[in-house]
């Protein structure tokens, strides 16, 4: 096992090493200048742009400017926003828990409904309900973000008053960060207002941004229990008299879900990846609109220090999936 | 630890309850800014959430008008070579007290003189940090236009200059002047982390900041020992929503009092909501189609003035603007001084632009039009405007082409003299005066720059030189309505539009006035 896992990380070196060329190039390709925006209609002088060119340390080379982003990533230094001027570590970092939270509480949402829901269309097969659940993971899964987003604040914020329209908790509320997460941090501050708040806030952005992983994880689940129902062992689990409800949840369940966790954890890297609509509709103050700003206003250092933390923090999410699975089923492991 | 429970006004007017304990207005703003520090930054965005609210400035702009008032300096006096400016300070101006600064003078000449040696003095330490960068201050070509700063007595500063300049004392009423506490930045300085300036900011403003949540919120409270006294409300939140469909929302909602750049399309429905009320005024701005006046055939003034009658802009008004905005026949919006009414624009003729062109000698003219890729307060799509005009152009038998770059890009390309074809664009005002659009836009210095029409004109240019070296208002002003009929005669730009700004608000929200600079100021707003 250990084995294993050594070769798995080592697997992850040439990955990184890539991540870091695609994100340093990424932003480089994209056509702009940074100080050019910062200048807009009113210009700049030939002279002033030179030396802020050279200040940024974008009139060395390429080659010279790479490496010199390697080097700072290898000291855990991902340099200074051309914007705000403070470590891009610091930027991502306060900003990540928020992604993080909202991305628990999307998989938990998508969890809790797919996976009874895939059960139930697998068991009804054919039936009208099985349809139904079918049908709507296929719109949810065809939902267009930002269309869904606006559509459910326009229903239960505007018209019915039920969730806030947007934001990580109401401005009664001040809660220092600990954690940060916003309900972990209400909690140790043993405010059940702020709490209630912070849940309160998200459950529309949970929703939204838990919709397509619903749809994949019941439609993952559906199939999958439809192969194990199909077993010799079930059918002789039947045969032996035991009652339907044991059947489906002991025998054929528990290993229906060998594929389907492999599903859900790759799932958490989409979240965390794909958040950046969400966020931008609920004004979540996560790392996809910190990103979204970056990339309009071409802070370069920005850019590619948060596609490299992402792209990171997913590489070690999907060998956490990969060792999880190789724990489930030992064959896999050679 | 839970630190602070904001009073529950808040809650109160979102929840519908009753009991008011403080008042606390909430602003959905559209986005975050990029730091508190407003000699830094250009962005209007930055300036609402630090120059605004924190910070004031030795002269400002009366709310809602471009005009100059005193602010901290009570008066000032102009030398009769116009080459020193001296301002006399009020002596009660307090910096705010809070949890991280507690003032033990109150604001002298010292702050002030602090303020603008930061930004061009080389060996102060903030200019240090900044690394000079400080692009306001430099654009305005205020290191070049200030000689020196002497400190009179205690409350009296005097600027010397190295040439006049009439509109030296409206920039000093811009973001970038907001002026420093020289104690607190010595204080940081001494503590060895002088950035702070520019995440904890310390002012002489009506609110003093509270805390800044990264992209999500900025809290400021009323400040207590504000000079023109404490604010009718208590609390001031930003609540960053970048999203405008989403500010609507949150407005409807009432989880917001105050929201920026609505969609136009959004405004009728908005105007029918009983909750709300939509502010609207002109903006301080203009759009206009610059041709390069540096190419045949748009070297002759003919031809530009046969295009311009060929491009139908009432009906760029109406599809693209969707009535929110007017056309603009001159290069200065009809709200700033100095514009010249009597003008008369070129009509909407194609027979006589066809006429024109042939007269001219112009056939078969092919010709770029450049549309900008973003939206901008002056330009709501600036595509299919560009779409409008190939159509119009057409009639005439001009064949013309649509061009677009990246807006860095687009900006850099249309500052080039050998440029090919009419590039659009347009201006915001800074400080409220036409040299600001006249001698920025359409001097000779701006060739290679600004200047997008690559136009020099001599008659034009002495008369907008002349204007800036004199400080009687009533004369600059005749100077400039001058110049503006020797621009309508040569044509450098197809003058477009100047939009409509439009602020909506809550029905409770008494004292809001639009500033025409763009800006959004919570100054003596209150809440019934």
């Amino acid at each position: 096992m250990f084995k294993f896992f050594l070769i798995k990380l080592a697997q992850l070196v040439p990955t990184f090493i890539g991540v870091t060329i695609v994100a340093f190039a990424f932003i480089r390709l994209l056509p702009g200048d940074p100080i050019l925006l910062m200048a807009g209609e009113r210009g700049i002088s030939a002279e002033r742009y030179a030396e802020l060119k050279a200040q940024m340390g974008f009139d060395r080379s390429l080659v010279t400017q790479y490496f010199d982003f390697l080097k700072g990533l290898l000291h855990g230094d991902l340099g200074n926003s051309l914007v705000t001027h403070s470590p891009v570590m610091d930027e991502f970092m306060s900003r990540f828990p928020a992604t993080l939270e909202l991305s628990l509480f999307a998989l938990a949402f998508a969890v809790i409904i797919g996976l009874p829901a895939g059960v139930l269309a697998a068991v009804k097969r054919g039936k009208t309900l099985d349809h139904t659940v079918m049908g709507v993971s296929l719109t949810g899964y065809s939902m267009p973000i930002f269309w869904w987003g606006l559509l459910l604040i326009m229903l239960f914020s505007s018209t019915l008053g039920w969730t806030p329209v947007s934001g990580r908790i109401s401005f009664l509320y001040f809660i220092d960060s600990v954690t940060g997460f916003m309900t972990i941090d209400s909690l140790i501050a043993g405010d059940w207002g702020a709490f209630l708040s912070a849940l309160h806030h998200l459950v529309l952005p949970a929703i939204v941004l838990g919709t397509i992983p619903l749809a994949v994880i019941a439609r993952q689940t559906r199939s999958s229990m439809l192969e194990v129902l199909g077993e010799d062992y079930v059918r002789t689990a039947r045969a032996k008299g035991l009652s339907n409800f044991r059947v489906i949840m002991v025998h054929t369940l528990r290993n229906a879900l060998i594929s389907v966790v492999t599903v859900i954890g790759l799932q958490v890297g989409l979240l965390l990846a794909g958040a950046i609509l969400t966020e931008t509709i609920f004004s979540w103050p996560g790392i996809g609109k910190w990103m979204i700003d970056a990339i309009s206003r071409r802070d370069y250092p920005s850019v590619q220090g948060g596609l490299v933390l992402i792209a990171f923090i997913v590489m070690i999410v999907n060998l956490l999936v990969d060792i999880a699975y190789g724990v489930i089923n030992p064959r896999i492991r050679h | 630890m839970k630190k602070t429970l904001l009073a529950a006004g808040i809650a109160a007017m979102m929840l519908g309850a009753t009991p008011v304990m403080a008042k606390t207005l909430v602003y959905c703003s559209e986005g975050s800014p990029e730091g508190f520090d407003p000699s830094l930054y250009t962005a209007g965005t930055t300036f609402d959430a630090s120059s605004k609210t924190v910070y004031n400035r030795l002269v400002q702009f009366k709310p809602g008008t471009t005009e100059v008032e005193p602010a901290i300096a009570k008066s000032w006096e102009i030398s009769d070579d116009g080459l020193e400016v001296t301002f006399h300070l009020r002596d009660d101006v307090k910096f705010q007290t809070t949890d991280f600064f507690t003032p033990s003078r109150k604001l002298n000449a010292d702050d002030v003189i602090w303020t603008f040696e930061r930004q061009m003095d080389e060996n102060n330490p903030y200019y240090k940090l900044a690394n000079g960068s400080f692009e306001y201050f430099n654009s305005m070509s205020m290191g070049e236009l200030i000689k020196s700063i002497e400190k009179v007595d205690d409350h009296t500063v005097k600027f010397v200059l190295t040439k006049p300049n009439a509109p030296f004392v409206a920039n000093l009423a811009m973001d970038f002047a907001s002026i420093h506490s020289k104690e607190y930045e010595q204080q940081l300085l001494d503590e060895g982390k002088p950035e702070l300036a520019n995440q904890q900011p310390i002012g002489t403003g009506p609110f003093q900041f509270v805390n800044y949540r990264e992209d999500a919120a900025i809290r400021y409270q009323a400040n207590p020992d504000y000079f023109r006294g404490k604010q009718p409300i208590d609390n001031l939140v930003f609540a960053i929503t970048s999203d405008a469909q989403v500010r609507y929302q949150k407005l409807m909602a009432g989880e917001c009092h105050v929201m920026p750049f609505p969609n136009p399309s959004d405004v009728e429905e908005m105007k029918q909501n009983d909750d709300i009320n939509v502010l609207q005024e002109a903006g301080l701005n203009v759009a206009y189609l610059a041709y390069n006046t540096q190419q045949a055939p748009f070297d002759k003034p003919e031809v530009r003035k046969a295009l311009n009658m060929a491009i139908n802009k009432q009906a760029i008004i109406d599809a693209v603007f969707q009535g929110a905005g007017e056309v603009a026949k001159n290069p200065i919006p009809p709200t700033m001084w100095g514009y010249n009414d009597d003008i008369q624009d070129d009509q909407y003729d194609p027979e006589k632009a066809k006429q024109m062109l042939a007269d001219a000698g112009v056939e078969n003219l092919k010709m770029n039009i450049w549309a900008m890729p973003v939206q901008r307060p002056y330009m709501p799509n600036a595509r299919r405007t560009a779409e409008l005009m190939q159509s119009d152009l057409a009639k005439v038998g001009v064949d013309a082409e649509i061009v677009t770059y990246e807006w860095g890009e687009y900006l850099k390309r249309s500052s080039d003299t050998k440029r090919e074809g009419a590039v659009i664009l347009g201006w915001t005002g800074d400080n409220g005066d036409p040299d600001n659009f006249m001698g920025v836009l359409l001097g000779c210095d701006g060739v290679g720059g600004a200047n997008r029409s690559q136009w020099c004109h001599q008659p034009f240019d002495e008369l907008i030189q002349k204007a800036r070296t004199l400080s009687d208002q009533g004369e600059r002003a005749k100077l400039y309505e001058q110049a503006q009929e020797i621009f309508k005669e040569q044509a450098p730009w197809d003058t477009l539009a100047h939009s409509t700004v439009f602020m909506p608000i809550r029905k409770e929200v008494t004292g809001y006035k639009i500033d025409p600079l763009g800006g959004h100021s919570f100054e003596g707003v209150d809440i019934k």
